[in-house]
């Protein structure tokens, strides 16, 4: 088949646009000027500088962490739980309780996070980075089960039996058996919720009250242009941090999949 | 074999998935050192008897005994018995000597004898030196011995065997089965196998019980089920079984009188006339190996009738013939081993077809 060249220009048209804004970030957070346009000036790391004494910008970064952390142990705790008893056991109405966990992968973040503030406010909950944890929780679990519930998925019964069969109790089958084979699993629900609580811009600005977070830190920032190039310092810092972490967890999950032989179906999702 | 003491006993066994009456009324017993097969269609209950025995499922009413003790209280990690799964369930993220000695780590024997012992669990597999291997890189015969040594390390009273051999290919399986046999009179261990495989049931157990839809037709040894099934469902799951209408004109202690179509008049012994009752019209089986077909200028000192050849399916060592009896009302298989001497005849040949009364059995 010969390959169409419209075709071909449209992938790298695509391409371009997916990831040159990305690569901007870094030459701009280099350049010697606090203009953000070609051409460039000079290269200096006083960006980075600026960016690494900003004592407000650790006080976000430290409620983000504190938020993203927090959010992705409890979604995936949340999510184990749920995809666990979604493909092992079966109860009354379960297609209508599950369809209603995972409702919220498709509800506007907007309506979430107006009702959630609507309800913490006459509930008297003051607003602080828990009531964050509690937004980005509620739609982060859906992440958590839809990866969970494909690794539980796809664990035998009988392994589980047969660990029962030869003597284990049912907690520590769970333990020597069931956690292992899901742990590439859990891993990415942690990575995935991590990576969603982390960037999430609505739910974070609606709910953090005084205290601020990164990403409406960031947002706060670029009213005014003098600031706009540490925070593209901090963007590049984020970037080289993500792309650490991502090669991390695929390093993590293809040594999974080697060890116990499974096929190898693309990427951690 | 009769004297034996009883491993498992099962007292009036009901089981129900809601609606659904599974296991309707299991009473057996399953000797000590015995090979035992539950053989049956999918969907009868074998599956479900045998996991009553591990454990693993629960039971309505009745009761299940093992050794004498009632296990209605015991879970599967406390019972004395082991499993083979049929997807082996072979732990995928341990090599092969964690997998065999999985079973020993609440064990407080020392780890060098721990060691030793899932050497030697692996070696009366056939699978020594293997230990170290990573268990999912390994054949399916390999993973299936490993599960063997896996359930046997702990010297089970009882092995449980859940189709274990329906996964690998026909050479394979046919070595397996005889693995099998040997390893079991090697261990002395009560083995108890679920399969659908009629044949392998016959090659490998010492007793068989067939079940249909929750009940046990008949619990016999492989040559009594084959020469003598109790019911016509029986006759016609074991084997292949030709069925040919009759009419009982006598019945007496001495056996019965029958005017079979094609046949004539026979009579059969008592044991040719299973008690149980069907409902059905009565019928007389007659298996494919008991016709022969009498050559020309051949004589035989058994009865015969005359037919005419409709089919012949030629199989390399055997042939068989599908032979009108009695006009074209009746058909009947029969099977002649390829010898040299013995030509294979043609469709449409007319021929006899020498038979004994003794190998009748009557289905009503």
């Amino acid at each position: 088949m010969t390959k169409s060249p419209s075709l071909k220009a449209y992938a790298i048209g695509y391409l371009i646009f997916l990831y040159a804004p990305i690569a901007l970030l870094p030459i701009f957070a280099f350049n010697d000027s606090r203009i953000i346009a070609f051409p460039l000036s000079g290269f200096t790391t006083n960006w980075f500088v600026e960016m690494w004494g900003d004592v407000q910008m650790w006080n976000a970064l430290k409620n983000s962490l504190t938020i993203a952390t927090t959010t992705a142990i409890l979604s995936t705790t949340l999510g184990i739980f749920a995809a666990r008893a979604s493909t092992r056991y079966r109860f009354p109405a379960k297609g209508g309780i599950m369809g209603l966990i995972m409702l919220p992968l498709v509800l506007p973040e907007m309506i979430v996070a107006m009702s959630l503030l609507v309800v913490l406010l006459a509930v008297g909950v003051p607003l602080s980075i828990f009531t964050v944890i509690l937004g980005h929780t509620l739609i982060c679990t859906p992440f958590a089960v839809a990866i969970l519930t494909s690794a539980f998925q796809s664990l035998d019964q009988s392994l589980e039996e047969a660990a029962y069969d030869l003597g284990e109790s049912p907690a520590s089958t769970f333990r020597l058996i069931i956690l292992p084979l899901v742990m590439p699993g859990i891993i990415s629900s942690l990575l995935i919720c991590f990576t969603i609580s982390l960037d999430e811009f609505i739910i974070a600005y609606f709910l953090a009250g005084a205290d601020t977070v990164l990403s409406s830190y960031i947002y706060s920032q670029f009213r005014f242009p003098a600031k706009v190039p540490a925070m593209l310092a901090l963007g590049t810092v984020l970037v080289l941090v993500s792309v650490v972490l991502l090669t991390i967890a695929e390093y993590f999950r293809r040594r999974g999949i080697a060890k116990t032989g499974g096929k190898d179906t693309g990427g951690f999702l | 074999m009769t004297d034996k003491p009883t491993m498992i006993e099962f007292r009036d066994v009901h089981k129900y998935y809601g609606d659904y009456h599974a296991l309707r009324g299991i009473s057996a017993t399953i000797r000590a050192g015995e090979f035992f097969s539950l053989l049956g269609p999918s969907g009868c209950g074998k599956t479900t008897l045998l996991r009553t025995i591990a454990g693993f499922e629960g039971i309505s009413s009745g009761a299940v005994l093992i050794d004498s003790k009632d296990m209605a209280d015991v879970p599967a990690n406390k019972r004395p018995t082991n499993m083979v799964f049929q997807s082996y369930a072979i732990f995928p993220h341990m090599s092969v000597a964690e997998n065999v000695g999985f079973g020993l780590r609440r064990d407080p024997r020392s780890k060098a004898d721990k060691a030793k012992a899932v050497e030697e669990a692996l070696e009366m597999v056939g699978l020594k030196g293997y230990g170290t291997r990573a268990a999912h890189a390994l054949s399916g015969g390999q993973r299936q011995r490993v599960a063997l040594a896996r359930a046997l390390i702990l010297k089970p009273k009882v092995l449980l065997l859940d189709e274990p051999l329906s996964a690998l290919d026909k050479k394979m399986r046919e070595h397996m089965q005889v693995e099998l046999i040997k390893l079991q009179r090697q261990v002395g261990i009560t083995f108890v196998l679920v399969t659908h495989d009629q044949e392998e049931a016959l090659v490998m157990s010492d007793r068989i019980a067939v079940m249909f839809e929750g009940e046990i037709a008949q619990l016999a040894d492989p040559e009594t089920l084959y020469r003598r099934p109790a019911t016509r469902k029986v006759a016609d799951f074991i084997g292949t079984m030709n069925f040919i209408p009759c009419t009982v004109l006598s019945e007496s202690d001495s056996g019965c009188e029958v005017e079979a179509k094609g046949l004539g008049r026979v009579h059969l012994d008592p044991g040719q006339c299973p008690p149980l009752r069907g409902g059905a019209d009565p019928v007389v089986g007659l298996r494919p190996e008991t016709l022969t077909l009498v050559y020309p200028g051949q004589t035989t000192t058994e009865r015969t009738t005359p037919g005419v050849i409709d089919e012949v399916i030629y199989f390399g060592d055997m042939t068989y013939y599908d032979v009108y009896i009695g006009g074209t009302d009746i058909e009947v298989r029969l099977s002649m081993r390829n010898v040299p001497g013995r030509p294979i005849l043609e469709v449409g040949a007319k021929v006899d077809v020498a038979w004994s009364p003794t190998a009748l059995v009557l289905f009503r």
